[in-house]
């Protein structure tokens, strides 16, 4: 009965074109091991919160939509940590599969372990974030290591599954051209992307730390302004343009 | 027949009857094509528009009308020529002698004339007053026959917005018959049936028509004169494009000098000029250039047309609309798909005039519609705000292709169909009424059913339902009745002689009835059954508030809890309007429409079991209630979605809007996604969808600063307004609706 494990939701979003390609239905997983300091879903962090549902019912819930979701939408499971639950993963994909749904994964690529293997094997599509370039950046302001994410990457490439890098530029922290330099080498080694995208910092969630009564780690740090990201944009494209 | 002026068209059985569609599938060119081969203004648009713009300008400045004729009664032939610049217009005529001005037209009402003209400073003068002195208006026709209890519906609300003060509307004129055959044919045709209906039986109703006949012979007659005063014969068929668009136009132009009534919708015109255009084209008479400032020319003529409105009536349909709804696009019954390049080339005005309300752009969508066509559709909608989607999927088994829609949601076959316009029941306030035994307490009148208040201490659904039923079969029936006085009057003292001159004689009509407040009375039968509803009752007894707890589905959730209790109202309120006879047995429809007037009806109707406060408007036509949507956009799509048709056959509307950033990042993604959104919700069979991609933020700008955004567009209910044109509650309304966001 493998369809009916069960796994941890903190929400769904039913229209969501941000997370993938195409129009996207996606559930936003609860639990994550991370405690990157510009989370803006901290209330995905408790593994014990969220609401349990089946496989199948997600499945079931996200068929509703797939009218919508034209060639190249379809699900995605974001977080909090998908790889958190990877067995529930696996099944809402497997299932997915079977009822000719797109799939794709919003992810961090924080755990790699038995599991990963044919969590992928049901993957279309992969956003993987690479949120800094270095490790002592990764171990800083992340809680993991850079050689985690770029295992993923590894692995998403041998099996030929294209995907999407992201990265949030955070001002004082990434929006060096250093960094972007670094970005494109890693760029540069894996066919397996198909584009990347520099995200502007924002702020949109403090009220929800608010909320929580947790104090937002980058509360000082100011919005990254979207001219920024323009040049760090043509940074980039002009050095993998370069060989 | 054969006609010099049909020179290279292909012959069918369009040639010897009246069938524009014949001529149609008979010789259109279709165009799978992308938006490429667009042209912009020429200069000459550009200055003539930008007189128009500061015409516009000046109205604004002016409270809305810039000037009154007080002395004329509005008709075909009253007014002397008018223009904006002679020389410049391509295609010509208008309402009164100068552009802007508005005519008077009392045969719906003196009183509302009178009204109207002093709402804007005016008097309306001896000589009309005396002309309407002795003479029966379709007002005062139908308060002579208005019962009691038809007079208490109306003023309590519950029957609210009726067309008994304002010409009904929704008729569409076959506009094109005049282009394609010439006003000759269109008499002669007139006087074979005129001829033949006197050899059966003549009773009531063949001499009603027959009377008919003879008034829409007459004014075929004076579309011919009209035309005349501006220097063209209409008698033969148009010859060439331009043509083409200016026979049509002086048919429309008769409509609207005659008849004031709401929604004055102008069919489905662009691919029928399509026809012409190509033929141009082809024999060097046209070249992309110059098709489309003859179309930019017929536009901005749509754009000007006005007419004068008193204050209870812009209250229920907020921004001077006219409703001059086009349907453009669809497929054939054959499959070939009826996108012409004039279809990309009407939508393109949007960009070569500038965004605006006016004409009712309308794509009616299908999955099979050319990808070029679907994406330049979503183009506009990103970029303009200002056309909605209907689903031919659904409409073409029914109506088959040629088509239109009538004000925002009604579809109709064109020139084979009308409708007897008729408002909407107040839903909510109907559950009250049930609730408090047949008393409304917001006006304090007693109607329906008289049963004592509820006493239980907390309300119970089973209890709830039984009364709402007794209810709904008593409005229903009252309901029919009114419209049939209503109709009755309207065909007797405000007939549309050019409208109905333009239709097949024996023609099929519907009574189109509607409901008001669906999402609210949805989520309150919802909040009954599934949380805790206790009445509180005021000094009387009576119950006037509600103490809701615990968690309810709420409609727009894609919760099929809630969703078919909303589906099933529709089904109830169909089923039982159906069970009174109508007048002229026209065929019982009903939408899930609101225009603006969602604000009006909110005021007057006090609080409801899902939390909603007394006063506060109600969502428009189908839409889920303003911020109760969880799930985001499709969820609350599908709610919608499951309203059937098949029940709401006049219409039922959704206003959709989202922020740009939540479509995508990109200007192509956004285009793609939504496309998608499109195709996945009409796919799920749903009617109809007004689109807006803004921020509310820019909405809040117009409102606090209206020179900041003088032109801004924006869908709202089945039509589109210039925001600033809204009144201040209407906006703050728009301003509160759900704007789908992801963060």
């Amino acid at each position: 009965m493998r369809e009916l494990i069960k796994g941890r939701i903190s929400s769904f979003q039913t229209l969501g074109t941000l997370d993938g390609p195409g129009v996207r239905f996606v559930a936003f997983l609860q639990g994550c091991p991370l405690r990157c300091v510009c989370c803006h879903n901290p209330e995905t962090w408790d593994k014990n919160g969220g609401t349990q549902y089946t496989a199948k019912e997600v499945v079931e819930r996200a068929e509703r939509y797939k009218e919508y979701f034209g060639k190249e939408g379809g699900i995605t499971l974001s977080g909090g940590e998908p790889l958190l639950q990877a067995d529930f993963v696996t099944e809402v994909f497997r299932l997915a599969h079977e009822k000719g749904i797109n799939t794709c994964l919003d992810t961090s690529g924080c755990i790699i372990n038995e599991k990963t293997e044919e969590l992928l094997d049901y993957t279309d599509y992969c956003l993987l974030d690479i949120k800094y370039t270095t490790d002592r950046e990764y171990r800083q302001y992340v809680g993991c290591g850079l050689n985690n994410p770029l295992e993923f990457l590894e692995r998403l490439n041998n099996k030929k599954i294209p995907c999407r890098i992201r990265q949030v530029i955070i001002e004082g922290l990434n929006d060096s051209t250093d960094n972007i330099k670094r970005l494109a080498e890693i760029i540069k080694k894996y066919p397996s992307i198909e584009k990347t995208e520099l995200l502007a910092f924002r702020k949109l969630c403090v009220s929800k730390y608010q909320k929580l009564g947790m104090s937002f780690p980058l509360a000082n740090t100011p919005e990254t302004p979207q001219f920024k990201i323009k040049l760090l944009e043509e940074k980039l494209a002009e050095i993998l343009k370069e060989e | 027949m054969e006609h010099s002026n049909w020179n290279g068209f292909k012959t069918g059985v369009w040639q010897d009857e009246i069938n524009v569609r014949d001529f149609i599938q008979k010789n259109y060119t279709e165009y799978k094509g992308d938006d490429s081969f667009l042209k912009g203004a020429t200069k000459r648009t550009k200055e003539l528009m930008g007189r128009l713009n500061s015409l516009f300008e000046l109205e604004r400045q002016y409270g809305g009308v810039l000037d009154i004729d007080t002395e004329t009664v509005s008709s075909l032939t009253a007014y002397a020529p008018g223009y904006i610049d002679k020389d410049k217009e391509l295609i010509v005529g208008m309402q009164t002698n100068r552009p802007l001005k508005r005519g008077v037209n009392p045969f719906g009402g003196i009183r509302m004339a009178r009204q109207a003209c002093e709402a804007y400073g005016y008097k309306l003068s001896d000589k009309l007053e005396s002309e309407f002195k002795y003479r029966t208006t379709h007002n005062d026709g139908v308060f002579r026959a208005y019962t009691e209890e038809m007079r208490l519906a109306r003023r309590s609300h519950i029957l609210t917005g009726l067309p008994d003060a304002y010409g009904r509307g929704r008729i569409i004129g076959d506009y094109r018959r005049v282009a394609l055959y010439g006003i000759d044919k269109l008499v002669a045709e007139k006087k074979k049936d005129k001829a033949a209906l006197a050899e059966g039986n003549f009773g009531a109703d063949e001499i009603k028509l027959d009377e008919e006949l003879f008034q829409q012979i007459a004014f075929l007659g004076y579309m011919k004169e009209m035309a005349a005063m501006y220097g063209f014969d209409i008698s033969e068929p148009a010859s060439n494009a331009k043509e083409a668009i200016q026979w049509t136009y002086f048919a429309y132009l008769a409509a609207i000098k005659e008849q004031n009534g709401a929604a004055m919708s102008l069919g489905r015109v662009s691919t029928f000029f399509d026809i012409y255009i190509e033929r141009d084209i082809k024999n060097g008479v046209l070249t992309e250039g110059t098709a489309q400032e003859l179309i930019d020319d017929f536009v901005m003529k749509l754009r000007i047309a006005r007419h004068l409105r008193t204050p209870d009536y812009n209250e229920l349909f907020g921004g001077d609309p006219m409703w001059i709804t086009e349907s453009v696009g669809g497929m054939g019954e054959d499959g070939r798909t009826l996108v012409t390049k004039n279809s990309f080339r009407i939508l393109n005005t949007l960009y070569t005039l500038g965004s605006s309300p006016e004409p009712n752009l309308t794509v009616l969508w299908s999955n099979s519609l050319p990808e070029g066509f679907k994406k330049f559709c979503a183009k506009v909608s990103c970029d303009t705000d200002s056309i909605q989607y209907e689903n031919d999927d659904l409409m073409r088994p029914i109506y088959g292709d040629d088509y239109a829609i009538a004000c925002c949601v009604s579809a109709m076959k064109i020139g084979k169909q009308m409708q007897f316009f008729g408002a909407r029941c107040n839903l909510p306030k109907l559950l009250l009424l049930a609730i408090n035994g047949g008393v409304d307490t917001t006006s304090g009148i007693h109607i329906g059913p008289q049963m004592g208040v509820m006493e239980s201490e907390v309300l119970d659904y089973k209890e709830v339902k039984a009364r709402l039923d007794k209810y709904i079969e008593w409005v229903a029936r009252l309901y029919v009745n009114t419209m049939n006085v209503i109709h009755y009057m309207h065909d007797k003292y405000a007939y549309e002689k050019s409208q109905m001159a333009l239709h097949d004689t024996d023609v099929h009509r519907f009574m189109a009835f509607g409901v008001a407040g669906l999402s609210v009375i949805a989520d309150s039968l919802s909040a009954i059954k599934y949380g805790e509803v206790r009445p509180i009752r005021d000094e009387n007894g009576f119950i006037t508030e509600f103490e809701t707890v615990g968690e309810f589905p709420k409609f727009g959730n894609d919760d099929d809890r809630v969703d078919l209790i909303a589906k099933e109202l529709t089904h109830q309120m169909i089923t039982e309007l159906r069970k009174t006879p109508t007048y002229r047995n026209a065929e019982h429809t009903l939408s899930a429409l609101t225009i603006t007037s969602n604000v009006m009806y909110g005021k007057n109707t006090a609080a409801t079991p899902d939390g909603r406060p007394a006063g506060a408007p109600f969502a428009p036509g189908a839409n889920p209630m303003h911020n109760r949507e969880e799930n985001g956009a499709l969820a609350s799509l599908n709610s919608v979605a499951k309203l059937s048709y098949d029940d709401c056959r006049d219409g039922i509307s959704n206003t959709f809007s989202i922020t740009p950033d939540t479509l995508g990042r990109t200007a192509e993604e956004r285009v793609n996604n939504l496309v998608s959104v499109l195709d996945g919700y009409f796919a799920k069979m749903a009617h109809h969808i007004n689109i807006n991609v803004l921020n509310r933020e820019t909405l809040i700008e117009a409102y606090n600063d209206p020179t900041a955004y003088p032109n801004l567009t924006i869908r709202v209910s089945g039509y589109a307004v210039n925001f600033h044109k809204l009144s201040r509650e209407q906006q703050r309304e728009v301003i509160s609706r759900t704007f789908h966001e992801a963060m």
